[in-house]
Formats: structure tokens, sequence, C-alpha cells
């Protein structure tokens, strides 16, 4: 060995041998520790001498060993003084923060080693995959539609009938076609890199199983692919099998958006395990109070220190490496306000990190999706510094949209700005900065928004204190399961009704996994420690609920098939195109009449489709009208239909109210109305309805004497 | 790592035996590179290979380029469920023509 290059950070191959380069400002000594795999001893460590070191890094170079059978680690010497921010600790070995792959779980939990001193250990990536040909699909924002995804829940659960290891990257890919076929064109899946499912110690009060970090936002390190959502993790080779899946996704016209957590690590608070950063440099990667206690922005203890300079190169580089590596098309960012905090919690007018992103040349195709709130109560919904990049988690879509179909007073307005893409917040941003959405990981799947006015969380362990509380829900009479079929169908008629307003939204769509389908976790808004059917995705479902699947799938072909409701700019209410109508109108019950007031619950909307994504002024696109009458109101309604031009008629595309398979129709198959100038819309339903040109009735043939 | 060299109809068959690894694939990997000769199909016999590793998948594909520039074909034959399964989970499946034994092999090749 010798002298190493301190730049790239982490374990880089080099000819005949392997550079290994970590940061550390406050470090005294450092040691390089080897390990031949799976070994509970290390071979061999070998000290950092004072010419490896140039600046605060640490680099060495070692030749002639087998990659193969090497896991590594750093051992650091240093201050120890918590108050001053220092936790050194040279009995500990440490995690490559870098490390592009981490051994330790390799199997979703599998056999753990609750005394290992060394668990989560890097390893050196043969990073030589071939992609081929593959492109990125390069979808615009406003015709995504995205599905929310746990890799594992998509097909853990027995009736997924995979091939593959259920659970993993390579069994997704063998479920791409039922992605294709519902219409979802980019997959957003929650976090996949390396952590560790038994971070938790608690235990289900119901059942007395162990409850593990399932949803997986605790990272340990932030390069690599969780070793247990891949069939081949065992033998090291997930990164493989990750790429395999993002090309196929790509193959198939699928995009893939990772959902990141940099706004904390897997090490907890003071009483957290010693991983990998807490021991490198505990002061540069978290921030720290005065007393050097953890600020706890982030709702787990710790808070990444992402506006120091090399915390921010970190977070930069890593999305670089999704990006340029992985091929990656987007990010959502966990809690992403914290990315916007100062070393020292407080918010920056300018955060140097969300600047970077959006304007970083590898990252210039990547959609970058934040969710603009964190734990510590600052929230950005409307106003994230955007820097003409950023699209938002719309949090206030979500919950007006959940009051007004719940027939909460004093929505109308509020619903009528989220449907149009929350202009009152996103005015010069365009639609494309709303991320829509009634329901996501974090909540009530749409069908418990629906059968449970409360959570019940009693198996998390947490006595129900965990998990939100301010649901918009609804349990339509009776908590829980019930054989009321009135009840019964009421529930599906208001999923169908949020998934019919969702699609017709001006925004970018998205849903999440086991929705379509009606999965339930009875109840509990907040399944993060389960490894179960709680959130697992039962592929029994799409039979017995097929007809909300059926519903999914038309709503998503209608969306595309319609340009008018996925336009990029916010409407302008005026007839820019020479239509004789304005690009959107609001209704009620009577035509052009519109009323906010707080005791109005029905509502309808024009969408001229001569103003859709092609048109400009003076130049009309070609698409159809589309007008949705949406009660909210317990009652029946006749809504009046504003008249369409000379030669068209309306024609009826959907309505919650009926049962299937007359709810809803393959788009392009509507049937024209027989009464085109009223349609009654039962209570708590939705009717859309496609203007078009009249259909031409068969001429009388004319009698010819004999 | 055991490895030997037959050849039928013209067609090197390439017969390896024990787990194939970064170590195994080391020790092997020059001798059997200096076997390939230009314009040979060449094939290779798993049927006794009960794991990859992730060298070796990338010694198989640097044998597969070897051929190939050599203006020769390579192809896989009695692939383990379990060797089949990682090459293809992995993606690596998809860059080779695979046979389910070598005699389908030397008779279909």
């Amino acid at each position: 060995m010798r002298a190493g290059k301190p730049y790239p950070f982490g374990a880089t191959i080099t000819p005949n041998g392997v550079n290994f380069a970590v940061f550390s400002r406050y470090a005294t000594e450092a040691w390089l520790v080897l390990y031949r795999k799976g070994a509970h001893k290390p071979y061999v460590e070998i000290p950092f001498y004072p010419e490896f070191r140039v600046g605060h890094v640490f680099a060495m170079q070692v030749f002639d060993i087998d990659i193969e059978d090497l896991e590594y680690g750093y051992r650091l010497n240093g201050p120890y003084n918590p108050r001053e921010g220092h936790r050194f600790d040279r009995n500990k070995v440490l995690l490559d923060p870098y490390a592009k792959l981490i051994s330790g779980r390799d199997v979703f939990c599998g056999p753990s080693e609750p005394h290992n001193p060394f668990p989560h250990r890097a390893q050196v990536l043969l990073d030589d995959y071939d992609w081929g040909d593959d492109q990125p699909p390069n979808i615009a924002l406003e015709d995504l539609v995205i599905y929310e995804m746990h890799v594992r829940g998509f097909t853990r659960h027995p009736s997924s009938q995979v091939h593959y290891p259920p659970g993993t990257f390579a069994a997704v890919r063998e479920k791409i076609p039922y992605l294709l076929e519902l219409g979802v064109n980019c997959v957003e899946l929650m976090p996949i890199f390396e952590f560790d499912e038994f971070e938790y110690d608690r235990i289900n009060p119901l059942n007395g199983e162990q409850l593990v970090n399932y949803w997986g936002y605790s990272s340990l390190g932030f390069f690599a692919p969780k070793a247990g959502y891949a069939g081949t993790g065992r033998y090291g080779m997930q990164a493989d099998e990750f790429k395999t899946l993002i090309k196929a996704l790509h193959q198939n016209g699928i995009e893939v958006i990772l959902d990141v957590a940099f706004n904390h690590t897997g090490e907890g608070n003071h009483k957290g395990n010693m991983i990998s950063f807490r021991g490198l440099d505990n002061k540069t990667y978290y921030m720290l109070g005065p007393n050097g206690e953890y600020l706890n922005f982030s709702g787990t203890g710790n808070t990444l220190n992402c506006n120091n300079p090399v915390v921010r190169d970190m977070v930069l580089n890593c999305l670089r490496y999704w990006a340029a590596e992985y091929h990656v098309d987007g990010f959502r960012f966990d809690l992403a306000t914290i990315l916007g905090r100062g070393t020292n919690g407080m918010p920056l007018a300018n955060p140097p990190l969300l600047e970077a992103l959006a304007h970083d040349p590898v990252l210039a195709n990547c959609k970058l999706i934040a969710e603009a709130w964190d734990a510590g109560g600052l929230y950005q919904v409307g106003t994230f510094p955007a820097y003409g990049r950023w699209a938002e988690w719309n949090g206030k879509y979500r919950d007006t949209i959940r009051r007004f179909l719940k027939g909460d007073g004093g929505q109308v307005w509020e619903a009528a700005e989220r449907i149009q893409g929350s202009p009152d917040m996103y005015g010069e941003r365009g639609t494309r900065a709303s991320i829509n959405f009634v329901t996501c990981h974090d909540g009530f799947t749409l069908m418990d928004l629906y059968s449970y006015d409360r959570k019940h969380n009693i198996a998390n362990g947490e006595d129900n204190f965990d998990g939100h509380n301010d649901n918009h829900s609804w349990n339509c009479g009776v908590e829980g399961p019930t054989d009321d079929l009135e009840i019964l169908a009421l529930r599906r008629q208001m999923i169908k009704n949020a998934v019919a307003v969702l699609f017709l939204s001006q925004g970018v769509p998205m849903i999440t996994m086991g929705d379509e389908v009606g999965h339930t976790k009875h109840g509990n808004n907040n399944t993060y420690c389960h490894d179960n059917e709680l959130n697992w995705l039962d592929w029994t479902l799409a039979e017995k609920n097929a007809d909300l699947y059926e519903f999914f799938k038309h709503m998503i072909a209608f969306r595309k098939a319609h340009p008018i409701l996925r336009r990029r700019q916010h409407f302008t209410h005026r007839d820019e195109v020479g239509s004789g109508y304005p690009d959107i109108s609001w209704h009620t019950t009577r035509p052009w009449v519109t009323d906010w007031s707080y005791h109005n619950r029905t509502l309808a909307v024009l969408m001229c489709g001569k103003h859709g994504a092609q048109s400009g002024v003076g130049r009309a696109a070609q698409d159809d009208y589309v007008y949705m009458a949406m009660n909210a109101h317990w009652d029946d309604h006749r809504f009046e239909i504003p008249p369409l031009p000379e030669g068209m008629s309306w024609f009826r595309f959907c309505d919650t109210s009926a049962h299937a398979p007359h709810d809803v129709c393959v788009p392009g198959d509507e049937t024209v109305l027989a009464q085109q100038r009223f349609v009654t819309v039962a209570g708590r339903s939705i009717v859309i309805l496609v203007g078009k040109p009249t259909p031409k009735s068969p001429r009388p043939r004319r009698r010819t004497l004999s | 790592m055991i490895w030997n060299v037959e050849e039928y109809n013209n067609i090197t068959v390439l017969c390896l035996k024990g787990a194939l690894n970064g170590e195994s694939v080391t020790s092997i990997q020059d001798a059997v590179l200096n076997q390939i000769q230009e314009g040979k199909r060449v094939l290779l016999d798993l049927a006794a290979v009960p794991y990859l590793s992730s060298a070796a998948v990338r010694f198989l594909l640097s044998l597969y380029r070897t051929i190939r520039d050599r203006n020769g074909t390579m192809a896989l034959a009695g692939l383990t469920d379990d060797v089949s399964d990682v090459l293809s989970m992995t993606g690596f499946l998809d860059l080779f023509h695979t046979y389910s034994d070598r005699g389908t092999a030397l008779a279909l090749m």
C-alpha cells in the first residue's frame, strides 16, 4: 500500500488495487480495517500514516486484494467531548458513508447477529454494469402518473406468485405487466438505501411479534441499495439486480423516482448506535445544539447537517451517483425543508443545497420533488425554495380534497383551487409544481379513509399516540368492517370520487400501491414497523375488487387521452383561442353561476379542450370538452349542463354512483346523454361528461315509387 | 475449481466444476482465455457449478466478449436453478444463449 488519492471519497477500484478515502475534520488518527467476507475479526488494520493525510482526508491505496472477499471499515481516534460535539471512539469500526455496497442485512429480516460489533460493512462494487442502449423515458412532469411503491411490499405477499424471491427488485420486474395494464408511467420507490430493519426493540402488543423498520426511512449509507431487497443480495449483487429492474422499467416506458431521506441517519439520538457518521465526524455530519445535543427536526433523534459544505457535497455526489450510475429519473425528498435549514437549524433564505441541486448539470433532467415540511414545524408547501425546478407533494391538495369530498362545509372555493392546479400556491411555478395525491404511504389507505373515523395504531406499540389524528376521514356509518351493503357501496363510491377528482386535477397525480385494489391496513395509519399483511399487497384483491382496479385503469387512460387535463401552465379563465369558451369555468347546479358560500357542497368544472396542451393564443388544440359535476352533498342534485357548440353533444364517461361496470367506461366508448340539458348527480357522487361531435344518425332511406 | 476442455464437432466445450468466485476465476482466467481460438463455437458446461459470484459473472462476460472479438460464439449449458436465477435476476442471462444440458447444446449449436 501507499498514500492514496483524497478524492473521490469512498473505495475506488484502481489498477491492481483499491483507493480508500475518508473525510474527518477532527479525527487525530485513523486506520483502515479489512475483513474477509463474514469474518468476525479483521485480517489486517492498516494505519493511515501522516503522509496519507491530505487536508481533512485520510487516503490510502491498497494493492493485490480480492475485492470480492473483502469487507472494510474505518477506525478513528479523536476527542470524546459531547458538549463540544465530538464522540470519537477508537474501539468502534465504522461504516464508510460512501459505501456502494453494504453487507450485514443481506436478506430482509434474515438471521441477525445482535452482538456483532461491526454488523454493517462496506464492500467494493464492481461498477461495470452494461446498460446497453438504455434511455431514460424523459416523460414530461405533467404527463406522469406516479405509483408510490414499497419494493418489498409489492410482491412479498404469497399471493403475488412470483418466480423470483418475493419482495425483491427482481420480483418487481416480473410484475411490470401489471403496472403497464394499470397505466402508470412512473414508480416512486420508498427508500431503497441500505437500512437496518432491526433498528427497533419494541414488540407488537397485540401478538408479541418483533416490530421492524419496514418503511426504511433511516439510512445507514446513502450510496448503497438495500441488499435485502435483492434476491442476489446474499451474493453482493444487489446493484446489478436493481439496475436490471430500472433498465426493464425504462424499456417499458416507466420512470423511476427514489424516495430519499437525507434529513437524518439511522444512528438515532445520543442513545443510538454508533455506526458511521457519529464516529467519523459527529460535529460535521449532525446539527447540534449549543451543548452538543442533537437537534431533532426529523422526529427520529438526529438531523443531518445538510448545509455544511462537506455534507452538502455528499448529498450532491450521492444524487449524481444515482442519476448517473443507476439511471434514476428523479428524487422525492423526505422532510425536505430540513435541506433548507442552516447548520444551526434555522431556515435559510437561499439554501445553498437546494439551489445546487436545482442547477446541477448531472441532475438537469431529473425530477426533484419535495416533501415540503418537517417534524420541527417548518411547513413550506407552496413556498418551498424552488429555483424553477422543484415540485412539491401538495399536502394541501390532499387535505382539501378529503374535506370537500367528505362533505365538510366551506371547502368549495379551495377545492376549485386544488383541482385547477393550486394557482393560489404555485401561481408562477405552473401546475407541474403540484404533486397531487389523496393518500400516500403515510396515513390511511384509500379504503381505510372511508372505513375509519379514527386511527387504530395499537399494533405499533406506541399506545396509539403515533400517526396523524387529523385524517379528514369518514367511516360512512360504521367504524371498520361491516356487512352492511349500503355502507360498503358508499365506501366504494367515495373511493371512486377521490380517484375521479385526482385524475381530473391539473398537476401530477400520485397514487399509492394497493389503493387501486382496495388494500386495507385495518385503520392503522402509520404502518412503518410492520413486515406483514398490513403492508404487503394482497394480489387476490385485484379480483375481489376488480371494479376499483377497472375504475383506476379507466381514469388513468382518460387522463392520458385528454391533453386538457395535463396543462403545464395555469388556466387563464379567458378564451384565448376563439373557441367561445374560457379554458376553464366553474359552475354549480346552474351553469355559469358560482357559489363559494359555506353551505354549498356542489361544484362543477368545464374544461374546454380547445385550450389543451398544444394550444396558444389564437391556436386551438384538438381535444374534447370535459365537464365534471361534483356533488359532495348527501342529497341528489340536478345539474344543468353548460351547452356545447352546435354539432356537439355530451357523453357520459363516469358516474361514481352507478354500480360497476356502469360506473365508468373505456375512454372513447362514452354513451351519448339522452337528455343533454340536465344530469342528476346522486348524493356524494361525481359525474364526468365529455363533449364531442354529435354522432351522425343514419339517414332515413328515400322511398322510391315503382 | 476444476476445469477441462473437450472438442465435439468443432465445438470447444469448457467444463467447469465447483464454486465460481473471485478466487477461482483468478486461478483459471488466463488459462481459459488462452484456449479461445479464432472463429470457434464455445460451450460452457456449468452443470457442476453450484454457485456464481459477482466476479464470476464478470468472468463469463469477459469470456463472451473475447470469443465474440475472435469471431466465435458462446453458449451456456446445464445451469442449475440457482445459477440461472442469479444470472437472470441481475440481467446477465439475456446476454447468453443457454441450453438445458450439454447434449442438447451440442445437438443444436
